[in-house]
């Protein structure tokens, strides 16, 4: 499949004004001919579809996903076919003892016990993972910036166990960590700062938010956040992943609908879960999939009482990682103000990186954040830290700090990360000297760029290391071609440097943005 | 013509469907996000700590020593914690950028999680970079629908959100009961003779805590041992308080009793009591610890330990292992205190003696949970005013199972001194009066 001069490789009609159509309309709308007469007749003036509606995107949003090859397709599921049966072989070896049993067993005296492990679960632990299992997991042991130094480690009984023979394979180009902007580093200002409030209030806090563990740092910390997004209010908290899954439980309950992405993040899933809430899933990034089931739902109302429901929660990520797509932000905008949702938005990915002045995902549409009623993100990726935060109303955050989980039960921030956040977070709004300014445009459009051409990274086993270095050269290769090419500006207090995120190992679609 | 008519009555009929459906779409009001919270909210303006929160704390301005934070070993402000998690600061940053299977793991993760395996003399451990999220997570792992779990009534939050999380079967039993506990564990005997074919693959776990949060008791865990092999479930046990605080070393609950460590099946606790770091971890066998590593929510999804956190684990924990006298200093301070407040006209003391956090409850309440919370609060004011910090111990009310009364938690650590004690003990005496009569 070759791609088109405009990039699309799929089959998607591109309009007149230059936005891409979602594809062909197949659910949904009644579309016998009558019908649609009628509807079109009785309807003028509504909006049915919005992405017709090409005013609602400033500039042309196009996406392109490569579709998987055929022979690629057949081909994975025969390798899967003969990997399972190999495990089968396997297991019938190790049972009757002709292979030895590398794995950890239950001890002696509770043989007798329910087994632990589902069987299958663990099949494919024991027979698939294994083989490849060094693919992942590789210890570092420097700063993972540009370059990082990883930990050589060997197997000698394929993967079961690893031994770390002591050499440090120094100044490895740094494809996996998720240092978008480069505000992790050991030297500089954020460090030196985060050095200071480590020696005045020391790493742990001891307590949680309601107690006594609320510092001075923190409401620091939620007045820069909020006045960063735009919004009124913002809460921080420890953990990026608890975030979403103890504040979505605290905002709906039973009675309310969750809309949630089909790929939507593991917190986000969790969080929907144990809310308790009904939840209905729409295709990824599919607005007329949304539209359907908003319909539905408002229409239809709760399934067996047909009570109407208390509130819907539109459940979205500003870039899905696993995909690189971003979301259809105004479309879903849009959809949420005339079906009164709620919309709630996981910026873990788009924080700091997209928008011209790092923003999110809602400056990179240039709308107004004040339509995203929950602004969710994390710390970890963009602001090199760690942890989340919520930012929205005033009456939503006081909400929260009254009930969220996280403030009642949970330790807060450490002192020390809350400063590197505090830091970064000045640096990239410009009030610590330096500044973005145009450049930033460039940066920002060109991380992301970036951050989709992932080299695709093939999923070889590790055990053949001629291929694997000759994945390392491929990969180098286009990184340099890229390095040349792409425009960037790095931040100014720093060397240029650029910073490429591939999602490792198993990424088989390119996304461009334009 | 027939068909005609019947397409001119079925484009009609969808088209006054279209309309009613535009009609209900246009009326529906759904509730406002979030309720509107009342300003006198006890727990909307929280108290501001400037500076660090160690044995002297400034709190909404004012100084007092510190009996709120969970700082039991004093460790939080310790130079030598400092200065390594400075080193580590100087070497990796802040950030690690990354979960633990795309090039989050650091050395300084390999190495706490061996101390700590060392440390607690199991096989293995795994640490989470959040407290509240290890339990969470580690319960769920292993424990899917269809499971039986039995759960103390006073498990603390985590535990509860790691059991919804699961979907199992939750029996709850009396707090401490095991009277109690073996009644259950007998009528789920007598429901598996029934169904034998399902109780073969039906799990049973055990969730207990080893000193409780929210009681300040510690669990009967060689009974539990004796039930665990009597009806073969396996125990899961939470060390977050009694982590650093219980044994001879500072290894636990087990230490104290005495208990093999493999008869446990899997123990978890948060570092960010005793080590005053932020984090938790699990260990255990491998072959339960391991499983973790791909099924733990917490673990997978998320990103690791900022490795200047896990340095201060580890030279928190060269602290303990080098002078383990002072756990033995900590439980006779709880003595003291505990001794000191008996006694007091309208409180009473709820915890054991060497627990190092127990609360102070109302021994009469006055009938309504928001008047008892706001004399609590009254004292806890009070004190804050002749420099004793307290807390009252803070409760989702809506959401817990088993909500504990309204309580002030009392947190002991090394650092505080006796006289230090005497007079927290008869501030708390005095101002108890006054308020209460």
């Amino acid at each position: 499949m070759r791609p088109e001069p405009g990039g699309c490789c799929c089959r998607r009609t591109v309009r007149a004004n230059g936005c891409v159509a979602n594809g062909e309309v197949r659910n949904g709308y009644v579309r016998s001919s009558a019908a649609a007469a009628a509807a079109a007749a009785a309807a003028a003036g509504q909006i049915h579809h919005v992405t017709q509606n090409g005013g609602l995107y400033k500039r042309p949003f196009n996406e392109a996903f490569e579709e998987t090859p055929m022979l690629v397709a057949v081909l994975t599921y025969v390798g899967y076919g003969v990997l399972t049966l190999f495990g089968y072989l396997r297991d019938f070896l190790r049972y009757w003892r002709i292979e030895k049993c590398h794995h950890a067993t239950e001890r002696e005296e509770q043989k007798d016990f329910v087994s632990l492990y589902q069987d299958f679960e663990n099949f494919y632990t024991r027979n698939l993972y294994m083989r490849i299992r060094d693919n992942w997991n590789r210890p570092i042991c420097s700063v993972p910036g540009a370059r990082v130094d990883i930990m050589e480690r060997q197997s000698h009984d394929y993967n079961w166990s690893f031994k770390y023979t002591g050499n440090i394979i120094k100044g490895v180009i740094n494809m996996g960590s998720y240092n978008y902007l480069g505000f992790a580093r050991n030297t500089g200002s954020c460090q030196e700062a985060a050095a200071k409030v480590l020696e005045e209030y020391g790493a742990g806090v001891c307590s949680t938010r309601q107690e006594i563990g609320n510092l001075d740092k923190h409401e620091e910390l939620e007045e820069l956040v909020a006045r960063f997004l735009g919004v009124e209010a913002a809460m921080a908290y420890g953990m990026g992943f608890a975030t979403n899954s103890m504040n979505i439980p605290a905002l709906v309950g039973k009675g309310c609908l969750i809309l949630s992405d089909e790929l939507n993040h593991a917190s986000l899933v969790l969080g929907a879960r144990l809310s308790g809430a009904t939840i209905r899933i729409f295709k990824h990034n599919n607005m007329q999939s949304l539209e359907k089931l908003l319909k539905d739902a408002i229409v239809y109302g709760q399934p067996r009482t047909r009570r109407p429901w208390k509130k819907i929660l539109i459940l979205v990520e500003g870039i899905y990682s696993m995909e690189g797509s971003i979301v259809r932000l105004p479309e879903v905008i849009a959809l949420k103000k005339k079906y009164k949702a709620y919309l709630y938005l996981d910026e873990a990915h788009s924080i700091g990186a997209l928008g011209p002045t790092g923003r999110g995902v809602v400056e990179y549409f240039g709308l107004d954040p004040e339509d995203v009623d929950v602004m969710m993100g994390t710390f970890t990726k963009s602001f090199g830290a760690s942890g989340g935060y919520i930012g929205g109303k005033k009456e939503l955050i006081d909400y929260l700090r009254t009930h969220s989980h996280s403030a009642v039960y949970a330790t807060s921030l450490s002192p020390p990360v809350v400063e590197q956040i505090i830091t970064s977070m000045k640096c990239i709004m410009g009030q610590d000297g330096t500044s973005l300014d145009a450049t930033g445009q460039e940066f920002g459009q060109g991380t992301v760029g970036m951050t989709c051409l992932c080299s695709v990274v093939w999923d070889w086993p590790g055990r053949l290391k001629y291929l694997e270095r000759l994945r390392w050269l491929v990969v180098g290769i286009v990184w340099r071609l890229l390095h040349s090419h792409v425009t960037w500006a790095g931040v100014t207090w720093s060397q240029a440097q650029l910073r490429l995120l591939t999602r490792a190992p198993s990424c088989m679609y390119l996304f461009r943005v334009a | 013509m027939a068909t005609a008519t019947e397409q001119w009555v079925l484009v009609e009929m969808v088209q006054a469907l279209y309309e009613e459906k535009e009609e209900l779409i246009e009326e529906w009001q759904p509730e406002p996000l979030v309720p509107p919270v009342p300003k006198d909210h006890p727990a909307l303006n929280y108290n501001i700590v400037s500076g660090p929160p160690s044995h002297k704390i400034v709190v909404n301005g004012k100084e007092c020593i510190n009996f709120a934070s969970f700082n039991f070993l004093g460790l939080l402000d310790n130079p030598r914690v400092k200065a390594a998690a400075l080193a580590s600061l100087k070497k990796y940053g802040v950030g690690t950028c990354g979960p633990r299977g795309f090039y989050g793991t650091f050395d300084v993760h390999l190495d706490l999680e061996d101390r700590l395996a060392k440390f607690m003399k199991t096989e293995e451990a795994i640490i989470y970079s959040y407290g509240f999220a290890t339990i969470a997570s580690a319960i769920p792992a292993y424990s899917k629908r269809g499971d039986i779990v039995f759960v103390d009534r006073a498990a603390c939050f985590a535990i509860q959100k790691g059991l919804q999380a699961s979907r199992s079967d939750i029996k709850l039993f009396k707090h401490n009961d095991m009277a109690d506990l073996e009644r259950l564990l007998k009528e789920q005997e007598i429901e598996d003779q029934k169904n034998p074919r399902k109780a073969r693959v039906t799990r049973r776990f055990i969730v207990v805590e080893g000193l409780y949060m929210n009681t300040g008791t510690i669990c009967p865990l060689p009974e539990l041992v004796k039930l665990k092999y009597k009806y073969k479930a396996r125990i899961f046990l939470e060390e977050s308080l009694s982590f650093g605080v219980l044994g001879e070393h500072g290894r636990g609950v087990t230490e104290h009793y005495g208990i093999k460590i493999d008869d446990i099946d899997l123990i978890s606790a948060n570092m960010e009591n005793a080590l005053a770091s932020i984090g938790g971890f699990c260990c255990g066998r491998s072959f339960v610890i391991d499983h973790q590593r791909l099924s733990g929510q917490g673990y997978c999804f998320s990103a690791s330990l900022p490795p200047l956190l896990a340095a201060a684990a580890i030279e928190a924990l060269n602290i303990m292992e080098e002078n383990p006298g002072i756990f033995a200093v900590l439980k006779e301070k709880c003595r003291q205190i505990h001794k000191a407040l008996q006694g007091i006209s309208g409180l009473k003391v709820v915890g054991e003696s060497l627990s190092p956090a127990f609360h102070l409850q109302l021994e009469e309440s006055t009938g309504s949970r928001e008047q008892d919370v706001r004399l609590l609060q009254e004292i806890v004011d009070q004190c804050m005013n002749r420099s004793i910090a307290l807390t009252q111990a803070r409760y989702l009310e809506k959401e817990e199972k088993c909500l504990p009364p309204p309580s002030i938690r009392v947190v002991v650590t090394v650092e505080q001194t006796e006289e230090e004690l005497e007079r927290a003990a008869s501030t708390i005496k005095e101002v108890a009066q006054a308020v209460l009569l």
